[in-house]
This record gives structure tokens, C-alpha cells and sequence, in this order.
């Protein structure tokens, strides 16, 4: 049994038994770390002690026959939640110095289920970006390897690529990310695992560094449907402290998982079938549909019009609050100070060295279409269209119960390939962005490999707090797909 | 009788309209639980979320929203059952998350009015256009270093009203009294303390000038004017100045200007190069605030008694006149300190006393009626009553006052210590009169022959005699018996 493959169930299930010990865990994870992050660069900061400590503490908690759910699970922390005595930089500069003095809501939630942390994950630059290769602390590598042209640097997709690809290499039996035009989901396609991004509200952004305020979805990455409905248990939950939150019971969504599909009805949207889809994805999609044809469910087609305008919706709105959100950035009381001849000349100097060129783009977007005399044409029109895709899904849900669609347009690709052009990136993230603005749950399943040997995801998309069908309907195509296939780089089997 | 500025070429109608920042009376800020007490050392009232944390999320005040619709409520004006928190972006060191929370498209209050007293008795009505909530910024100290400037947070997310009127008023009288009148219902309602001194209450003044008849001219803004007194004289500078320009054949150009109460003239603040682009949009952290109606309709019925309202209560329940109710209803602690003491007393006799030997006993204190430390209702329920009673008379009431706030003692013990008792003893003053009128032999046989009028100069020689103590009405009496 090589413990960094256990799946969670059967890890805490182990444990409890005291098969191994948490501590057992967490060092063969440690190793893991020690052995691949040089070459994935997957964690920013590993926290080793404290995962040991933690894993004690845990050991501690078992012998006596308690522990809570997740007690002795070794977690990867996408570096955008702020861990507290951890640094946290959300994959800037400016955050470079940071330590926050506080725990964001969700990672307290995992630390009292027992979860233990191993280290923060890498990202692109405040989670801008669909790649990880726009962080100040370099780009991740994806652990999976082209069948042709294995010397290829793959990206992990993002933004959260630092937490995917440490889960898909064995690095972390799970992780959190956040999803605020895809970067849970993009990334687990991309990666050959699993990741959901629940209704918004469902999981508490406080503490939480914030991109679009409005589209930001904490959620988790498992290798397998399951351990997304495990760590989702955890993290879910009402906040007083964020606004946005919901207060509504969480299911038990790892039950959901094992629910037929007997007389669901799932509707598959004709408006993503776009031109210039990769090969192979069409396929996987159609059989995806017979997969689910086959355990039960009713497939038919629905119309969702105004998919279209997704991605320059996202891309007015999720700017626009981030030149916003980002504007805390000025040397003034944390984080990255560089003095100047006046206040004026801090900023400049503070925030022209603190952010990069993504960052610094998007913050020009935000700015341009909230300036006088274009919010109208821009970040009021856009709205309006977030508020007729949010109508396009509620039309769909009164006639089925989930949707399912590709999670990306295409697999992996290489650095280079496409981060040079901006909107060639952007285009990434076609299938994922409207969940976010809708705010409805979606999950990352994946199905199968591409001509190429890279894994593709199908995405699973369910009705507000309908994340309990989104989990019935992802374990099935789960179970269907049977997809074993594992990553060239991965614990236990060096790169080749 | 109207307010005009005379030019050279004939009179100049003011037009007027305020902006009032009120802070709203709270335990904490409007998005965070720190505390908001005055005077706190720097950055020692600070929350992660009022230094704006990476992550940190803001959380609206109930009770600040409470204190709002509370005060729309006392102006009679519309509550909006749905309102909206935005953003406004700017740069400054005091300003931690780069933006300020202000209701600007959708404010929680809307259309109401306030009625202003006149010098003539007459009232008229001021349009309040809007109220609304918002965070107030920090404080940067520029005088604390050389060459840098220190940022103090205590302030930051501090809740504030701000309070619109409409361009109705038209004198420096009128913006006085509005202000004044805007103070008197925050402090009645207990949702600002209006203390200006302390920034609690802050005036923006606008102001424009034009020829009567006309439509408006345009407007400058005088910031942040900090005293009544402080806001007639900026409105009158301003309206000069305007006026001035316009009669040389100039423009006045829309600015903002600040009030040199030093120099008593308005000058510019800054220039339009600088003019912000705030780039208002709705706080995607904070979702609109949803009121319901039977929420305000509680708050409405817990409302206290209003000053206009009070007024007439005093006019018609205690008889008192108009004048007299207006300076008793000023401040609730007036009006309360009234009515403990009317109780069972002449209402008429109490607001003289109040209004007169009470008031100026408490101004040379330094004190309030809500803050008497010695005159308390108690106080002078005893000096009243021992003047109903016969103990005293008026004119030794006087003296009773000047010695408890020489001694500190209560009105009895003065009385007692320096025997002030009237003597009501018709013996002792048979023989006070019987030596006046010996000793005046003279000046009583002019009265007999008729000059009555010296009349009221034997009543003072027999008071004299019996150093003031003797009751009035009896020396009177016996005066009138002996001269007969």
C-alpha cells in the first residue's frame, strides 16, 4: 500500500483504525514534496513542522478514538486563503512579505475537522489567469506528459495549478482552490483529477484575498468524486462575517455520491458545441451522454442563448472589481512598501514593482469601464447579460437537473504555447466562465485522454445548492469512465 | 422681509443648499466591531477589516441602519424599503481599501423636510432631498514628523449620515437655523450627538447667488464648515465673492472652497485638474440592504416626542407662549428639566425661573440643564417651592442662587446658615414700618398730602430695615394700615 495513493475515504478510514499513523502520512507526503516540488514547483511555502505537529496532534486525537472527518488528511492550500502565522502571497510580490494574523473561514473549517496543511500552493498572480504561469514565484509544471513530445513543460492550467498538479502528483491527498472564471475546474481537466466549485455562498470568502468579489467560489480538489464531497462537507458552511454566505444546512454530499441516476433528467447545451473545439473532446462528450443514457438518467438537448457573451461579460466584470478589490495594494500598511518622494510616488513605485503584467492589465481593464462615461456601455451592460445568463440556466433547470458540457476546450498545453497572447488564454476558460456568473455549482470529472494521452474533464453543472445532484451525476460518469490512468510525474515513480 | 446681497446694480438673491455629515450614535463602525469612542490614542480603535486586510469582508451595523431610518423618520421623510451600498474609489493614505462605502445610487432615506423658526415668528419648511449612510476615512497627522506623514484609523468606517437638503434656504439667518434646527432633531432622536466641536456634525455648504427672478447660477461648495456661527459667515463671504465676480463681468466657476474663519473669506481647495473619477459601483461584497416595513414601523412607534411637536404640546398643556416653549424645547434636556419641575407647580412661574435667574446661574457654571450638577431638578424644586411657600421672596431667591454656587451647598442650607427666612411676622414688621415712618416724619406728611408715589419708597426703607428678609405682600399691608 503506498499511503500518498489513498484515496480520502480510506485514508481516514485507516487511520482510524491505526493502520498507519497521521504522522506516517503527512512524512510520506513531506517526502513527496521534498522529492518532486523542486521540479513542479507546485507549493510556494511548504510547512512541514507544522504539518508534523499537526499530524501528532492528530495521532493524538485518533488513539483516543476521536478525531473529527478529516482528521490526519494531509491538504495542499491554494496560497490565495490567508493561514495564519503562514505566509500568503496569492502569488504576488507585493504580497511577498505577508503573514496574516488570521485564518480564512474555510481553512478554519478544515483545521476543525482535523485536516493538516502541508503548505501553500502556487497560483497565477492573484488568481488572474488560466495557466499558473503568472506568479511571482515562477510557473508550475503539470505532472502529465504528451505521449509524442515528452519534454514538453505542460502548464497545470489555473489558477489554481499549484494545488491541482500537487494532488494529481501525489503530493497532497487534497487541496482548495478558488474558481472565479473556472481556475478549480480548468485546472483539475487539465490535471486528470477532480474539483467543484459550489453554489457562491456556499462556502464563506472571508479571509479569502480577493479577485472579483462577486465571482470568487472557494471549493476543493480531490482524485475523486468523493474526496470533493468530503473536504466540500468541511469547508461549506454559513458565515456571519461574509455577507454573501448562505445560511442553509450542507448535506452530506458523499451519500449523494452513491445515489442512482434512475429517472434524473440531464440537458446538454447546444450553445457548447463551439467551432475549434481540440479533438477528442467532442467524443468524450457524446460518450459522457451514453454513459449516463446507460445508469438511468434522461439526455436531452437545451438551449442556453446567451452563452456567447459569457466571456466578455466575465472579462468587464471580474476587471472591473478587482482594479477595485487590488486597490488596498498601496505599501501603506502590509505587504510590499517601496518609499517614495511623495504618497503618490509610493504607489507608483509600490504598485508598478508589486504587481505583473497580468495584474497590471486587468486592473487597466476594471478601470477603463467603471471610468465616467463608459460604466454604462460597459459594467452596467454587462450586468444586465450576467442577469440573462442567469436566466438562461434557470430556464434550463426547470426542464432537467443537471447539465453536462466539456470543462475546457482543450487539454493541457504547454507553457508558451498560448500564455503569450491574452485572449488566446481568456478563450480557455469559454466553458467554465458562466457557472461563475450564474453562481451555480460545477464540477471537473475526468473521463478520459486526448490522442495525446492528456486527460480531458467533463464538467457537470447543477441548479443553486443543487450541488448534491452535481454529485450523484459526477460519480456516475465516475464510475462509467473508469479513468486510472496516472501522470508520468507522480510520488513512487520519478519523472521519465 | 427678504435676505439680499445690494450690488451695484441692484439686490442679489442667495440660494443655499447643505450637505450635513452627521456620525451616527453607535457602539461600533458601520462595517466592523471596532469601537468608535472619541479621543481613543491612534490606532487603538482598529479593526483587520477597517485596515482593510487582504480577505477582510464587510458587515453592516444593524443598529446604524436603525439609527437611520430613525432619523429619516424625525424629517418626515420617505424610508426606502431597498437600498444599495457602492463604492467610491480614490487614492489617499487614509483611505485603506482605496475606496469608501457610500450609498450613492440608492440611499436608505429619501424625500423629506424640516422646519426652520424665522426671527419674525414665521416658519418655513427646508426640502430634505436624501439621507444616507456611509464609512467616514481616517486621519493622516502631517504635524507629528518632519517628513512623514502619519495615518491615524481610529476614524476609519466610522458611520455617518449624510443629510442633503434641498437649495431652499436663502440667508445666512435661515442656513443657522436650519443647522441648529438639524442638530436639535438628531440630538431629540439620539442618532448623532451633534457635537461639532468633535467632528460629530460637519456642514458642506453650497452656495450661488442670482438675480431675483432667475433660474440658478452656479454653485460652489464650502467644505467641511465646522460651527453655526462658522456657516452664516461662509455663506455670506461666499455669496459676496459671488457677486463680486458677476457684477466685474466674470464666471464663477464650480468648485470646492474651504471657510478661513480667520480672514472670513472662502478659497479654492482644489484645482480642476484634480477633479476624481470615483468610479462608483455597487459593493459586490455586501448585498442590498432589504428593510421591512413592519421593522420601521417599530421604530417609528418608539420614536420619542419631536421638538415641534413638544412646542405646541407646551402652548397648549402648560399655556405657555410661543417663545417661551421654543427656547424650553431647544434641547430635550430643557424640556425634560421643565416638565420634572412643573409638576404640580406653576407652569408660567417655573419657565421664568428657568428662562431667567436658572439660566444665567448656569451659564456662568458652564453648565447644561441635562448636565446641572448643582441645580438639579431637586435643587430647584426646593428654591420654588420655599418661594411658593413664604420662606423666601424673590429678590432674596437671587442672593440663595449666588451663594450655593459660592458654597456648593443645596438651596435650604443657604437659607438655614444665613437665616434668609422672610420674616412673615406681622409684629416685627409693625415695628420696622413704626420706625420708618418716625424716623421719615417729613416724607409722610407730603404722602398724606397726596403724593402717593412715595408709597413704594417707604415699602424699600422698611425692606432696607429688615435687610430684605420681610414678606412683601405684609410689609404692603402693614404699610397701607399705618398711613391711612
Amino acid at each position: 500500500m503506498t499511503l500518498t495513493d489513498l484515496g480520502i475515504a480510506a485514508a481516514r478510514h485507516g487511520l482510524g483504525r491505526r493502520e498507519f499513523s497521521a504522522r506516517e502520512l503527512a512524512l510520506a507526503h513531506i517526502a513527496a514534496i521534498e522529492a518532486l516540488n523542486p521540479r513542479l514547483n507546485a507549493f510556494i511555502t511548504v510547512t512541514a513542522e507544522q504539518a508534523l505537529a499537526a499530524a501528532d496532534e492528530a495521532d493524538e486525537a485518533l488513539a483516543r478514538g476521536e478525531g473529527g472527518p478529516l482528521a490526519g488528511i494531509p491538504l495542499a492550500i491554494k496560497d490565495i486563503f490567508c493561514t495564519r502565522g503562514v505566509r500568503t502571497t496569492a502569488g504576488s510580490r507585493i504580497l511577498g512579505p505577508f503573514v496574516p494574523p488570521y485564518e480564512s473561514a474555510v481553512t478554519a473549517n478544515l483545521l476543525r475537522d482535523g485536516a493538516i496543511f502541508l503548505g501553500k500552493t502556487n497560483l497565477d498572480e492573484f488568481a488572474m489567469g488560466s495557466s499558473t504561469t503568472s506568479s511571482a514565484y515562477g510557473s508550475t509544471e503539470n505532472p502529465w506528459k504528451r505521449r509524442q513530445n515528452p519534454e514538453a513543460r505542460l502548464v497545470p492550467g489555473g489558477s489554481s495549478g499549484g494545488s491541482a498538479a500537487a494532488v494529481a502528483a501525489r503530493l497532497a491527498l487534497g487541496a482548495t482552490g478558488t474558481d472565479t472564471g473556472g481556475s478549480i475546474r480548468q485546472p483539475a481537466s487539465f490535471c486528470g483529477i477532480t474539483g467543484i466549485k459550489p453554489t457562491y455562498g456556499r462556502c464563506s470568502r472571508w479571509g479569502v484575498v480577493a479577485f472579483a468579489s462577486s465571482l470568487d467560489h472557494p471549493g476543493p480538489f480531490g482524485r475523486g468524486v468523493e474526496d470533493c464531497a468530503l473536504l466540500l462537507r468541511s469547508m461549506a458552511g454559513h458565515d456571519p462575517r461574509d455577507s454573501t454566505s448562505v445560511d442553509r444546512p450542507v448535506p452530506d454530499y458523499a451519500a449523494a455520491c452513491r445515489r442512482s441516476l434512475k429517472g434524473l433528467r440531464i440537458g446538454v447545451p447546444r450553445e457548447y458545441r463551439v467551432p475549434g473545439m481540440a479533438a477528442g473532446i467532442e467524443e468524450m462528450w457524446r460518450a459522457g451522454e451514453s454513459w449516463l443514457r446507460e445508469a438511468g438518467a434522461e439526455i436531452t438537448e437545451v438551449s442556453l442563448p446567451h452563452t456567447e457573451f459569457g466571456l466578455p461579460t466575465y472579462y468587464i466584470i471580474a476587471p472591473a472589481e478587482a482594479s477595485s478589490n487590488l486597490a488596498r495594494y498601496d505599501g501603506v500598511r502590509f505587504g510590499l512598501r517601496r518609499d517614495g518622494e511623495d504618497l503618490i510616488d509610493l504607489y507608483e513605485r509600490t504598485r508598478g514593482e508589486g504587481f505583473g503584467a497580468e495584474v497590471k492589465r486587468r486592473i487597466l481593464m476594471g478601470t477603463y469601464v467603471l471610468s465616467h462615461g463608459y460604466y454604462d456601455a460597459y459594467y452596467l451592460k454587462a450586468q444586465k447579460v450576467r442577469a440573462l445568463i442567469f436566466q438562461d440556466f434557470a430556464n434550463a433547470f426547470a426542464g432537467v437537473d443537471a447539465l453536462l458540457a466539456p470543462t475546457a476546450p482543450s487539454a493541457a498545453f504547454a507553457e508558451g504555447e498560448k500564455t503569450e497572447d491574452p485572449v488566446m488564454m481568456y478563450l480557455n476558460d469559454v466553458f467554465t466562465v458562466p457557472a461563475d456568473l450564474a453562481g451555480v455549482p460545477a464540477m471537473s470529472v475526468p473521463a478520459g485522454l486526448d490522442a495525446d494521452g492528456l486527460p480531458l474533464g467533463l464538467q457537470v453543472i447543477g441548479p443553486p445548492f443543487g450541488e448534491e445532484v452535481v454529485f450523484t451525476v459526477a460519480a456516475a460518469l465516475e464510475r462509467a469512465a473508469g479513468f486510472t490512468s496516472l501522470p508520468a510525474i507522480r510520488a513512487g515513480s520519478p519523472a521519465p | 422681509m427678504t435676505y439680499s446681497i445690494q450690488g451695484r446694480e441692484g439686490p442679489w438673491e442667495v440660494v443655499v443648499g447643505m450637505e450635513v455629515h452627521a456620525q451616527v450614535i453607535s457602539n461600533s463602525k458601520l462595517f466592523s466591531g471596532a469601537a468608535t469612542k472619541f479621543g481613543a490614542p491612534p490606532n487603538s480603535q482598529v479593526s483587520l477589516v477597517d485596515a482593510a486586510f487582504p480577505g477582510m469582508l464587510p458587515v453592516i451595523n444593524r443598529e446604524c441602519v436603525a439609527q437611520a431610518v430613525r432619523t429619516g423618520l424625525g424629517l418626515a421623510a420617505e424610508i426606502h424599503l431597498w437600498s444599495r451600498f457602492d463604492r467610491k474609489n480614490y487614492f489617499y493614505a487614509d483611505l485603506p481599501a482605496g475606496y469608501q462605502i457610500s450609498q450613492y445610487a440608492h440611499p436608505i432615506v429619501g424625500s423629506g423636510s424640516l422646519a426652520i423658526e424665522l426671527p419674525d415668528g414665521t416658519t418655513k419648511e427646508i426640502g430634505i432631498t436624501r439621507l444616507h449612510l456611509e464609512q467616514d476615512a481616517g486621519k493622516s497627522l502631517h504635524d507629528q514628523h518632519p517628513s512623514k506623514s502619519y495615518i491615524d484609523l481610529n476614524r476609519a468606517g466610522v458611520p455617518l449620515m449624510e443629510i442633503v437638503s434641498e437649495p431652499d434656504i436663502r440667508s445666512p439667518d435661515e442656513a443657522g437655523a436650519y443647522l441648529r434646527k438639524l442638530r436639535t432633531i438628531l440630538r431629540y432622536l439620539g442618532t448623532c450627538d451633534g457635537n461639532m466641536e468633535e467632528g460629530s456634525l460637519r456642514a458642506d455648504v453650497n452656495v450661488s447667488v442670482r438675480r431675483p427672478g432667475e433660474p440658478l447660477r452656479t454653485r460652489c461648495e464650502v467644505k467641511n464648515v465646522n460651527s453655526v456661527r462658522f456657516v452664516m459667515q461662509a455663506v455670506e463671504a461666499e455669496a459676496k465673492r459671488q457677486v463680486q465676480i458677476w457684477e466685474e463681468g466674470g464666471t464663477v466657476e464650480q468648485e470646492t472652497r474651504l471657510f478661513d474663519p480667520g480672514r472670513g473669506v472662502t478659497r479654492s481647495m482644489r484645482s480642476k485638474e484634480e477633479a476624481h473619477d470615483y468610479r462608483y459601483f455597487p459593493d459586490p461584497d455586501l448585498v442590498p440592504l432589504v428593510l421591512e416595513k413592519s421593522w420601521i414601523d417599530s421604530l417609528s412607534a418608539e420614536l420619542p416626542e419631536l421638538p415641534d411637536a413638544k412646542k405646541t404640546r407646551f402652548m397648549t398643556e402648560y399655556g405657555l407662549a410661543l417663545y417661551e416653549s421654543s427656547l424650553l424645547v431647544a434641547e430635550s434636556g430643557t424640556a425634560d428639566y421643565f416638565e420634572s419641575l412643573a409638576k404640580n407647580r406653576r407652569p408660567k412661574t417655573v419657565a421664568n425661573f428657568m428662562l431667567g435667574d436658572l439660566s444665567a446661574a448656569l451659564n456662568r457654571m458652564g453648565e447644561s440643564f441635562s448636565s446641572a450638577t448643582l441645580f438639579t431638578v431637586a435643587a430647584s424644586a426646593a428654591l420654588l417651592d420655599m418661594i411658593e411657600d413664604g420662606t423666601i421672596n424673590g429678590r432674596i431667591a437671587k442672593d440663595v442662587i449666588e451663594e450655593m454656587e459660592r458654597s456648593g451647598e443645596g438651596p435650604r442650607a443657604v437659607v438655614e446658615r444665613l437665616g434668609l427666612r422672610q420674616v412673615t411676622d406681622t409684629g416685627a414688621i409693625e415695628t420696622a414700618v413704626a420706625e420708618v415712618l418716625a424716623r421719615e416724619s417729613s416724607k409722610v406728611a407730603e404722602y398724606k398730602a397726596g403724593k402717593e408715589k412715595l408709597f413704594g419708597f417707604f415699602v424699600g426703607q422698611v425692606m432696607k430695615a429688615m435687610a430684605g428678609k420681610g414678606n412683601p405682600a405684609l410689609v404692603n399691608e402693614v404699610l397701607k394700615k399705618k398711613l391711612s
